[in-house]
């Protein structure tokens, strides 16, 4: 698998990260060489292995059906860099 | 501009008649099904509709940095019922995903759903057609994921608000295979899907409040080809927007198609007003999701006992009360349909019959009882009759003390009063007169009084015993007993 530089700016694109395009090159063979590395582990047989899920030995914890948590309205819209009677108010988007 | 359909027969499905030939309607859809439960799928704040905005967000739902989800069990065992009412196969292996796509309502960057491995496989879902026919729509999956919060976008001249209230809420995403062929049987799907989902308790399937809605994919063919280029709707509330959906975006593809052209696999947005679809271009390079499995989570387990406990506790669903109502009360088809389409609604009819005529029960609620409850704008939960109270009248009919005819205007008191059917009876005197002598007296007087058309009736006009009938009905204010008056009018009328 290899990533060319159309492929590296649409990936970041998506995951809204902005890269100049003189850094698209090197970061390109950046991450080139990290699949390559991870790419050795496709030389192991794994015919009848099944995939594992998790490094840990236990099981996904339940929790009851309860109202435990929210009713904090000022708290939860302190951080937004704009706010408006309690909703964030962000750039509009309208499609 | 879009052609006249023809319909046609519903279970033939729609057929659109082009310039080059016949064309075929393929239809898939995708059910958002908000999840009944108190809490959030992966956080401890309320689900309940309409609150202020971000009061019901915990710093979960809002994807503060250092938060873990933590799966609710309610969530999981609706959506085990709910497969398990679409006699679906239920994993008790799942694993959830990260669904990655930006947006101002999602704080995450991310849905947490479920991808490669759902909580519930392949299933069906019977669909009620017209006469009392059925079909079955293949499902194809079912799977659990969260919620996005609610972008406003006309309270702010230059800004979009935004409400995370409604993020991290359970839904279910209900997959149907591309089974269905007309915009009727979609509406029939969605319309049975809602039933089944109210039935179990696991949605409450408001399409007002968002609690379901349907992406609708579309494509055609010609009649027994392989599938064409589907386009896809998203987020439609409605029944009869989804239909008139349908209907625009199979003609325009047909359109396309005999000029030459090809659909473009995309999505598209219904607009209800225009009544037309248009492309969403600005969504498609969003629509790399870059699924992966949320190293959050680990995957959902759980037994055999979990599921079958589940199972025991399932309620007696649509299709199988209905099938009940028909072959043991005697319903038609259609009738049954009618009646077990709402629980609430089966539940009514249910009081009302038992112990009683089941026919003649089903014949009150869907005719004299929808009739008033629909007059007046009120719900079955609204009558001022109760199912008991109903009951009490057909009782009065069927032991002879009031006529069918007189029992509707008892009715028609008793949705205006909310008085007991047998207090009306009593106080109006409007008791059924069996009394021979009564009847006789009140025959012998229309016949003295129309010796013209006694004259005729003997002449040979048969018609005139309905005449007579009437007549002896209205001097007795429509009391006298129908049976006994048909008995003693005609030797009378006869000589």
């Amino acid at each position: 698998m290899s990533l060319d530089k159309a492929t590296v700016a649409k990936v970041a694109n998506l995951a809204r990260i902005r890269v100049e395009e003189n850094d698209l090159e090197p970061l390109a063979n950046e991450l080139n060489a990290i699949l390559g590395w991870v790419e050795q582990l496709s030389e192991v047989d794994t015919e009848n292995v099944a995939p594992m899920t998790s490094v840990a030995e236990m099981s996904l914890r339940w929790r009851d059906d309860e109202v435990t948590d929210g009713g904090y309205q000022q708290q939860v819209v302190a951080n937004a860099p704009a706010e408006e009677d309690g909703f964030f108010a962000v750039p509009k988007v309208i499609e | 501009m879009p052609r006249q359909l023809l319909g046609g027969e519903v279970d033939m499905g729609m057929i659109i008649q082009g310039a080059t030939g016949d064309w075929e309607v393929v239809i898939g859809l995708e059910v958002h099904a908000q999840v009944t439960s108190k809490a959030k799928l992966f956080s401890g704040s309320a689900t309940e509709y309409g609150a202020e905005q971000n009061t019901q967000v915990s710093f979960i739902d809002a994807a503060m940095p250092g938060m873990l989800p933590v799966i609710n069990r309610a969530a999981v065992e609706q959506a085990v019922r709910t497969g398990l009412g679409l006699k679906a196969q239920i994993n008790k292996f799942s694993v959830f995903d990260r669904k990655n796509y930006f947006y101002a309502d999602l704080p995450q960057g991310y849905q947490i759903s479920q991808f490669q491995q759902p909580i519930v496989g392949k299933g069906v879902l019977t669909i009620d057609l017209k006469d009392g026919e059925t079909r079955e729509i293949g499902i194809t999956r079912l799977h659990l994921e969260q919620d996005a919060g609610k972008s406003i976008h006309d309270q702010h001249p230059s800004m979009s608000l935004i409400d995370l209230n409604r993020s991290g809420v359970a839904l279910m995403e209900i997959v149907s295979e591309p089974d269905l062929r007309s915009p009727e049987e979609a509406a029939a799907y969605v319309k049975k899907l809602r039933s089944i989902l109210r039935y179990l308790g696991t949605c409450d399937g408001n399409m007002e409040e968002g609690s379901m809605r349907a992406d609708v994919n579309v494509s055609v063919r010609r009649p027994g080809e392989g599938f064409g280029t589907r386009c896809e709707m998203k987020n439609i509330n409605s029944v009869r927007f989804m239909q008139q959906a349908i209907i625009y975006e199979a003609n325009r593809q047909v359109d396309i198609i005999e000029a030459g052209g090809t659909v473009d696999q995309e999505t598209r947005l219904y607009d209800p007003v225009k009544g037309e679809t248009r492309s969403m271009r600005s969504k498609e390079e969003a629509h790399d999701y870059r699924y992966f499995p949320d190293p959050d989570l680990l995957p959902l387990e759980f037994d055999d006992a979990f599921v079958e406990k589940l199972k025991s506790e399932l309620p007696e669903l649509p299709d199988e009360k209905k099938n009940r109502f028909i072959t043991e009360l005697g319903i038609s088809p259609y009738d049954a349909g009618v009646l077990v389409a709402e629980k609430e609604v089966a539940d009514y009819f249910e009081a009302v019959a038992k112990g009683r005529d089941a026919k003649l029960a089903a014949n009150w609620v869907t005719g004299e009882l929808f009739g008033n409850l629909n007059r007046t704008g009120k719900s079955l939960s609204e009558s001022p009759v109760s199912a008991d109270a109903l009951g009490d009248l057909i009782g009065l009919i069927k032991d002879g003390t009031i006529s069918n005819r007189i029992a509707k205007e008892v009715f028609e008191e008793m949705f205006e009063t909310g008085k007991a059917a047998a207090d009306i009876v009593e106080e109006k005197g409007l008791k059924q007169v069996s009394d021979t002598g009564a009847i006789e007296a009140a025959i012998d007087e229309v016949i003295a009084a129309n010796e013209d058309k006694v004259a005729e009736y003997r002449a040979g006009k048969d018609k005139l015993l309905g005449f007579f009938m009437g007549q002896v009905m209205k001097a007795t204010g429509g009391k006298a007993n129908p049976g006994v008056v048909n008995k003693l009018l005609k030797p009378k009328l006869d000589g």
